[in-house]
């Protein structure tokens, strides 16, 4: 007999969470392919061994292995003593071995947890495990053919699996964001999830609330590839069990997608029970004893970087805002930006603090001895967008008179609200862009 | 009349140092034979006629760059390798030249060489007969002087069964002593490519050419770790015979010529002493667990995408085996096929280690029969899988394991086995070496 | 005994089989299984598993780049292939 649940049952979000960070090693996992394939053509970074042709072997790139260490040292892991790759057994034209060289019953790295915000209080999220495994190629769709490119074939891959701690999507977000400043601190990845080198799914099912027990089913949610729309995707999929539930209706185990532009998810893949994926250890590898001295040795890596520490120290060191440090964190920029400092001095700290945060700076392109050259060519004019913008709705609150006028049709009288601004930047503001934000806001 | 095609790899090596005749005067000579007896022995199914040093058959699964490879099945039809395998490119910087590939068992699998889809090998000294299998072609190749040696690939007797059954010399070298990288996968955790040779002193001289690490197998044991001194006289040395290789389904001809075979090491100078190696009646089933196991995820390649065609075209044989193992992986089997195989494997290599406390090598036949009627075993997988008796338990744990022709026995050649510890591969060797020089069976050919 | 379920094993080991080839393998499967169900006998308390004889562990490689194959020569063995892409049927997963 279906029971028919009442409608205003209180219901409870169960979330657990993998997330996938390919690391950023030279070569390939296991073959000593070029890694660096973004905006290659197609198949030109790729060898019998990423390519799958008979023959080939696996062979495991140790700086790889160093680095999932270290995310594991990061997340308060343990490092197993011995680690064994195993064969992830299922069919799909980007796999190109029929398997995935992964790991599950030994993984690399146990246990561990991430300290998140959380609503109203600080929240405890366990991981389960970090462990090491290998990406598929890429897949495109165009007609009734698929096009694949196995240049991301064989690239390192670190799991990052979390317990079934969450229960609702701005956990889950804050996670997320917190997990990407670890990687991107511990430097093993630039973790950016529109490029896909982070990418997160979430196990979401409901229970009625004050149930124990985990749900009997959970629904895999892929595609998520920005932190803009991890929480309406979350919200989105609950609605939709809830309202599955609440007419009486079961949900199936599945894997389903998220459409951005449509707000809802969609059906990527009903799991059946053939679903198995024959795990069994790779023979073509040897198990992995990370050397103790070593992880020893990463520990230090990975605890220099802790940002927790790396913020309170950052924020004491030179004397910046908590926001503005976890900017400069976010973006990568912490190392630039402590150099920059040596060059021109701790007092201008602030200044290039926000310049760096301001101008997203490539550290690729530019080096922080140019940035100071650059700041000190411009003299004084160094005051940042965000800081002009501030300065400006200041100036528009306090100033009544120039904004009527201005609203009026007297143009000139924003003259005086550049002056204001030029006034409370202390100079620093270029009067040109001052204008132009100005004009902005007052339209 | 001595041929330079009936020359060791050995002679072949001074005879050219001698200038007596010339690289091209030796391919020219191969090539001429092989176009006589290739379309009666079935030996090669690709022919590089482009070879101008000493020329090597290779197995057809070994990926030679250029040359088309079918691993004896449909599905490769027309698949070419961009790459060398690492021992094709330890050949060439020895001064060695592919002359062909040859015929096997689709994808190794199989004891006679009739599993391949390009029509079987055959025996050359009997045609009506199977040459013994997977490495079918090369055998034949090397008994009917096709070639100075060749390449095979052994997983549970591979290189072993076919040269006792063609008599000529079979080293499986020990797992970890050569590189696996190139050569299609049929069990990783057993395959090992080895020389098959006309003498003993040839494939102790491809092995050292082919041994080795080469950064692309993980499971290759570095030589500076390898420590396998050759066993200089037989005198006082101890030879184990396992009582569990002489018992019913060895055939009282071949048991004969084992038995003397045994005896002649006894006049040598060797004592002979009795083994026990009890787990034996588990070994076939063991071997067919963890080898289809790992077959069924190796072949999951072939999905006629980036090369070959579409899994149809897997022949019966293979289809079974793939069947095999995807049902020991599978949710509810997996520990007590493939996790109670791998634990009896344990007790396999353990029999062997414990063997070995009593003596420096261990004795036997290859094959329980000598090659059988072509199509005899076709419709019984498990009596073709229980031809491999006596060669699945050394692959098993892994070690060296040499077939040198010891005698014939219905007019059809016998090989002795001689089995190794873990990476004493020269011990074997150099046992083999003496036995030979003692009894010159291996200078029997066959007319052809 | 164990029973494969042959149509189940198929799909998963993605081989399409004839129905006789069904038939025929689940016969000879069984026989096979019926013989190499014997290992059952074997005391293997406390015994470890052996995946590989080789008993050292790691030999890993340093992260340096080797060049592999060219384009062309990644794609001269695919029957499918446009603007350097390899194709395959498509496979729908709406994404």
């Amino acid at each position: 007999m279906v029971q028919r649940k009442a409608k205003n049952m209180k219901w409870e979000t169960v979330i657990g969470v993998e997330v996938h960070v390919e690391t950023n090693t030279k070569t390939k996992m296991f073959c000593r392919c070029s890694a660096d394939y973004f905006g290659a053509k197609p198949n030109t970074h790729v060898c019998p061994v990423c390519l799958g042709l008979p023959g080939a072997l696996p062979t495991t790139n140790e700086e790889a292995i160093k680095k999932c260490i270290i995310v594991g040292l990061a997340l308060g892991c343990d490092i197993s003593e011995r680690s064994i790759f195993e064969r992830k057994n299922y069919f799909y034209p980007d796999l190109p071995k029929g398997y995935q060289i992964s790991q599950y019953r030994w993984p690399l790295c146990v246990g561990g947890s991430i300290d998140i915000e959380g609503k109203n209080r600080k929240k405890t999220i366990r991981i389960n495990r970090a462990h090491q495994e290998e990406d598929t190629g890429k897949l495109s769709h165009r007609g009734n053919e698929t096009f694949i490119d196995f240049n991301r074939s064989g690239l390192p891959l670190v799991e990052i699996v979390t317990e079934a701690d969450f229960r609702d999507s701005s956990e889950v977000r804050d996670y997320g964001k917190k997990l990407q400043q670890i990687i991107r601190a511990i430097g093993v990845s630039k973790a950016d999830m529109e490029k896909g080198d982070m990418r997160l799914e979430a196990n979401i099912s409901v229970r009625p609330e004050g149930q124990k027990e985990l749900p009997n089913y959970r629904v895999e949610l892929k595609n998520i590839n920005s932190f803009k729309f991890i929480a309406d995707a979350i919200d989105t999929e609950v609605a939709r069990q809830i309202e599955i539930l609440e007419s009486g209706g079961k949900i199936s185990q599945q894997t389903r997608g998220y459409n951005e532009d449509k707000h809802e998810t969609f059906l990527q893949r009903e799991k059946e029970e053939a679903n198995d994926y024959r795990y069994f250890p790779e023979p073509d590898l040897l198990p992995l004893v990370p050397d103790r001295a070593l992880v020893e040795k990463l520990k230090l890596k990975a605890n220099a970087s802790d940002p927790a520490k790396k913020l309170t120290v950052l924020v004491a060191k030179y004397n910046l805002g908590e926001k503005l440090v976890s900017t400069l964190m976010g973006q990568g920029m912490v190392e630039f930006f402590e150099e920059a400092v040596q060059i021109s001095g701790d007092g201008s700290a602030k200044a290039l603090a926000t310049y760096i945060t301001n101008r997203k700076i490539d550290p690729t392109k530019q080096k922080p001895q140019d940035l100071v050259d650059e700041i000190n060519a411009k003299g004084q004019n160094m005051a940042g967008q965000n800081q002009i913008v501030e300065a400006s709705k200041e100036a528009i609150e306090q100033s009544e008179k120039m904004v009527t006028d201005y609203k009026a049709g007297k143009t000139n009288s924003i003259q005086g609200l550049i002056g204001q601004v030029m006034k409370k930047t202390q100079g620093k503001a270029d009067p040109q862009k001052a204008r132009e934000i100005l004009e902005k806001l007052l339209k | 009349m001595n041929d330079i095609t009936s020359l060791s790899l050995t002679h072949t090596i001074i005879d050219l140092k001698d200038k007596k005749f010339s690289p091209q005067e030796l391919n020219t000579a191969y090539l001429a034979r092989i176009q006589k007896l290739n379309p009666k022995l079935n030996a090669y199914l690709h022919l590089n006629e482009s070879s101008d040093k000493i020329p090597v058959a290779i197995k057809d699964l070994i990926s030679v760059k250029d040359l088309p490879m079918t691993c004896g099945s449909r599905i490769l039809e027309g698949y070419v390798p961009p790459y060398n395998a690492t021992v094709v490119n330890k050949l060439a910087s020895n001064g060695i030249s592919i002359i062909g590939k040859t015929n096997l068992d689709e994808f190794a699998m199989g004891s006679s060489g009739e599993n391949s889809a390009y029509s079987p090998a055959k025996n050359p000294w009997d045609t009506t007969k199977v040459p013994g299998g997977s490495s079918s072609g090369s055998a034949v190749a090397v008994s009917a002087d096709l070639c100075a040696f060749a390449l095979g690939t052994d997983t549970g007797g591979s290189i072993r069964q076919p040269a006792s059954l063609c008599g000529v010399v079979g080293l499986k070298p020990s797992y970890g002593r050569v590189s696996r990288y190139g050569a299609q996968a049929m069990a990783s955790s057993l395959d090992q490519i080895g020389p098959i040779t006309k003498t003993v002193e040839d494939a102790k001289l491809v092995l050292s050419w082919i041994e080795g690490e080469d950064g692309q197998d993980n499971n290759v044991v570095s030589k500076s770790k390898i420590q396998s001194p050759p066993l200089k006289n037989l005198k006082g040395a101890k030879v184990g015979i396992p009582i569990e290789y002489f018992r019913e389904g060895l055939d009282s001809e071949v048991e004969k010529v084992v038995k003397a075979a045994i005896n002649k090491l006894k006049d040598l100078g060797a004592e002979v002493v009795e083994v026990s190696l009890p787990n034996t009646k588990y070994a076939v089933s063991v071997y067919y667990l963890i080898m289809a196991s790992e077959v069924s995820s190796n072949l999951a390649r072939y999905d006629g995408i980036r090369f070959g065609q579409d899994r149809s075209k897997f022949g019966p044989e293979t289809k079974r085996r793939i069947m095999l193992g995807t049902f020991a992986l599978s949710t509810g089997y997996f520990d007590d096929y493939f996790i109670k195989a791998a634990k009896v494997r344990t007790l396999i290599r353990n029999d062997f280690k414990e063997a070995f406390k009593k003596c420096d090598v261990i004795v036997g036949p290859v094959s329980p029969t000598v090659a059988w009627n072509i199509g005899k075993k076709t419709q019984d997988p498990l009596a073709m899988y229980l031809s491999d008796v006596y060669t699945i338990p050394s692959a098993l744990a892994g070690l060296p394991g040499l077939s040198v022709p010891c005698g014939f026995a219905s007019n059809l050649p016998v090989g002795l086995q001689i089995l190794g510890q873990y990476m004493n591969d020269e011990t074997v060797l150099s046992v083999g070496q003496q036995y030979q020089e003692a009894t010159e069976w291996y200078k029997e050919r066959p007319k052809t | 005994m164990a029973k494969i379920k042959i149509d189940h094993i198929a799909k998963l080991a993605n081989l399409p089989l004839s129905s006789e080839e069904k038939e025929l393998y689940e016969k000879q499967l069984s026989a096979i299984l019926d013989y190499v169900e014997q290992v059952e006998s074997a005391d293997t308390k406390e015994v470890e598993p052996t995946f590989n004889v080789i008993e050292s562990v790691n030999n890993l490689q340093k992260d340096q780049t080797v060049s592999g194959l060219t384009q062309d020569e990644a794609l001269g063995n695919a029957t499918n292939k446009k603007d350097g892409f390899i194709v395959s049927r498509g496979v729908f997963e709406n994404e």
